[in-house]
């Protein structure tokens, strides 16, 4: 039972970054449907990184900032061109799929070292994760900071007032000499640096080995959090334990041979999320709440 | 300051010239990334762009695999057109196969003429089917037609998956995942040109795909339907004004859209591979989307532009026999192409100004002068 609360959590814990920093992205007004795209290329940064250099924490950055770059194409298409965001973000997610599986194609096969061994030193040297938490749970913590920290960002401090402002009503923003597309901008590259992270702990974490389109709908079903979440911080991290222990359901159905086809069990995530974005979507009131009333508005300078 | 802004008339040379700079700059880049990662550039540009067609019959094949995504891309371009964002054709395309295989190896012993108006109906029927689960959400709950349907299409490959591993699996396989084979009478037939003999692997399915485009041009430009739909796309306000129903029109595009990815299942099946197994489509139904926009959302296009990109599919497969590339890599042309085609279509809608100078390319592109002082 611990085993299978400790494999939750792991699962999840992608899907809380890449959820997390979609959040702030969309709160700023913008939809990125590149979360998949952005995903791969920080999974096969970090692996390639992680393989190269033997440290995982330089991996783990190194995916990080790659899912920034991705981010920052997006940013450059949807804000300087004022190009449509959801063929944009179906764009990037196409060119961060073909260009991961290009780039990994060396790697293939290849298998960076068991995580204890890679992983212990690292975490040897962060002094608050210390003997508590094991290797693995060094981005799990960090995962749960962020939240935290997000969700404090949002409500409490000015700039997540302004971001909310921009997300909500970006002429008045404008009209109030905040700079809209800057806004924006770091909010979407904040967005990349997180699937990025949540991309990283893939292969570093879960699977020590990269294969090609290793997220399987991770990215998308991170998007699908975000509505499910109604645009909330903690609740992406309710959502998140609750995908991860659906994922886990069809895991631990196949071990214990329950008389369903393996493709049925397979399938629970992704018809689990239609239900949820269902349930949630029905309840416009809810569902709409916090929802940012600019999401997926272009702006542009100029009338 | 730089700025966008709207031009009042789109000059018709900008419309055409769009998608051939954006096909142009996508070689550029693509280049580009294959010398970054050690290939050499114009050596691989060769394999992707020009050895797949180098001999008469890969003509043939050319229009073979851009038959599926011109039929898909028809449809599709309703769907974008009234704003409905469909990305799981796909899954669509899964069951169009499903449905139409499953008239064909219940009723081998069919003749012609029933087989195959039977295995067309079906297959439009299942890629229709699939299409009205994101179609009733949206318009029932309001769900997000983009991941319902996308998630479909994960929930369609699994189950084609089990039906072939398991109810469908033909017992002589040897154990492999295969169903039995379609019978004559369900497979589509090759064209046979007088004098000259089969071009490639060109069958009938290619001819039907492009009248389908030409009936999906009709539609949208002359008909009541089409008109809806644009309207829908463009001015949802005026199109409520009007009496337009938002939610029929959802249902609409999402009905044809379905309905024509089930269609390049059937063909698709029928055509080239002649039973089901696990995997019967190399995601056409996304590189569809791809097609759809260098077409840029109208179906006559949809031939030429499925074309293109049906090269830049066959310079993938010739590139990884030759180069030794994974075969994702036409992945990174289909994406930059995509956003070339995005940022065509914003110089389409805007034009830039300099601190308040239009720039006019190439005209005034250097030593722009203000039209008037403080403009």
């Amino acid at each position: 039972m611990e085993d299978l609360i400790l494999t939750v959590l792991l699962t999840s814990v992608p899907l809380i970054y890449a959820a997390t920093g979609e959040l702030i992205a969309e709160r700023s007004g913008v939809l990125n449907l590149g979360v998949e795209g952005m995903m791969l290329m920080g999974a096969v940064t970090a692996f390639g990184v992680s393989l190269s250099t033997g440290s995982l924490f330089l991996g783990a950055l190194a995916g990080a900032i790659a899912g920034a770059l991705t981010a920052g194409v997006f940013a450059i298409f949807v804000l300087g061109l004022a190009t449509n965001q959801v063929a944009t973000g179906l764009a990037l997610t196409i060119f961060g799929t073909g260009l991961s599986g290009l780039a990994g194609a060396p790697f293939v096969g290849k298998a960076i070292d068991g995580m204890p061994q890679i992983a212990i030193p690292i975490l040897s040297d962060l002094p608050f994760v210390g003997r508590i938490l094991f290797q693995h749970d060094m981005l799990a913590y960090l995962s749960v900071v962020i939240v935290a920290l997000v969700a404090y960002f949002l409500k409490r401090t000015r700039a997540g007032l302004v971001l909310r402002a921009v997300g909500d009503n970006h002429h008045s923003a404008h009209a109030l000499g905040y700079s809209v597309l800057g806004v924006r901008f770091g909010a979407v590259l904040f967005g990349g640096f997180m699937a990025g992270l949540g991309g990283a702990y893939l292969p570093l974490m879960l699977t020590p080995h990269w294969a090609e389109g290793m997220t399987s709908g991770r990215g998308w079903i991170a998007l699908a959090l975000v509505v499910f979440a109604s645009w909330m911080p903690w609740r992406v991290m309710v959502g998140a334990l609750i995908f991860g222990g659906i994922t886990i359901m069809q895991l631990a159905g196949q071990a214990r041979g329950w008389a369903i086809p393996s493709q049925f069990l397979s399938m629970l995530p992704y018809i689990a999320t239609i239900m949820v974005l269902v349930l949630i979507s029905r309840n416009k009131e809810f569902a709409l709440a916090n929802s940012p009333a600019c999401l997926g508005r272009i702006f542009h300078l100029g009338k | 300051m730089i700025a966008l802004i709207p031009r009042k008339d789109i000059p018709l040379s900008l419309t055409l010239l769009t998608p051939v700079v954006a096909i142009a700059l996508t070689l550029v880049m693509g280049a580009i990334i294959f010398g970054a990662l050690g290939y050499e550039p114009l050596g691989a540009l060769y394999q992707f762009f020009v050895a797949p067609v180098s001999h008469a019959y890969q003509i043939g094949d050319l229009f073979v695999k851009a038959c599926p995504l011109i039929i898909i891309a028809s449809g599709l371009v309703f769907c974008y057109r009234a704003n409905i964002w469909n990305i799981g054709a796909e899954g669509q395309l899964v069951f169009g196969a499903i449905f139409s295989g499953w008239v064909a190896l219940t009723f081998p012993d069919l003749s012609v003429g029933v087989m195959m108006p039977a295995m067309i109906l079906a297959g439009i029927l299942g890629g229709l089917l699939w299409a009205m689960i994101p179609a009733l959400l949206k318009t029932r709950f309001n769900t997000n037609e983009i991941l319902v349907s996308l998630m479909l299409t994960y929930v369609a490959s699994l189950f084609i998956d089990w039906l072939i591993r398991g109810p469908w699996r033909d017992p002589m396989a040897f154990g492999f995942p295969l169903t039995k084979n379609y019978a004559d009478a369900a497979l589509i037939g090759q064209v046979s040109f007088p004098g000259i003999g089969t071009l490639g692997q060109l069958h009938w399915g290619v001819v039907g795909g492009v009248i389908l485009a030409l009936v999906a041009w009709f539609v949208l430009a002359r008909t009541m339907i089409g008109f809806q739909v644009k309207v829908m796309g463009d001015a949802p306000r005026a199109g409520r004004f009007a009496g337009f129903n938002p939610s029929l029109v959802t249902v609409m595009v999402l009905a044809i859209s379905g309905a024509t990815a089930g269609l390049a299942g059937m063909v698709e099946v029928s055509a080239n591979i002649g039973q089901l197994q696990p995997n019967i489509s190399f995601g056409y139904g996304f590189t569809a989307i791809i097609v759809a926009f260098l077409a840029r959302l109208n179906p006559l296009a949809v031939i030429a532009a499925g074309l293109v990109v049906a090269l830049a599919e066959l310079g993938g497969d010739s590139a990884q026999i030759v180069l030794g590339m994974p075969k994702v890599v036409t992945g990174v042309f289909k994406g930059i192409l995509l956003f070339m085609l995005l940022a065509g279509e914003t110089f389409n809608r805007f034009h830039v100004e300099v601190n308040g100078v239009e720039i006019k390319w190439p005209g005034n592109l250097w030593g722009a002068k203000p039209r008037k002082a403080g403009a």
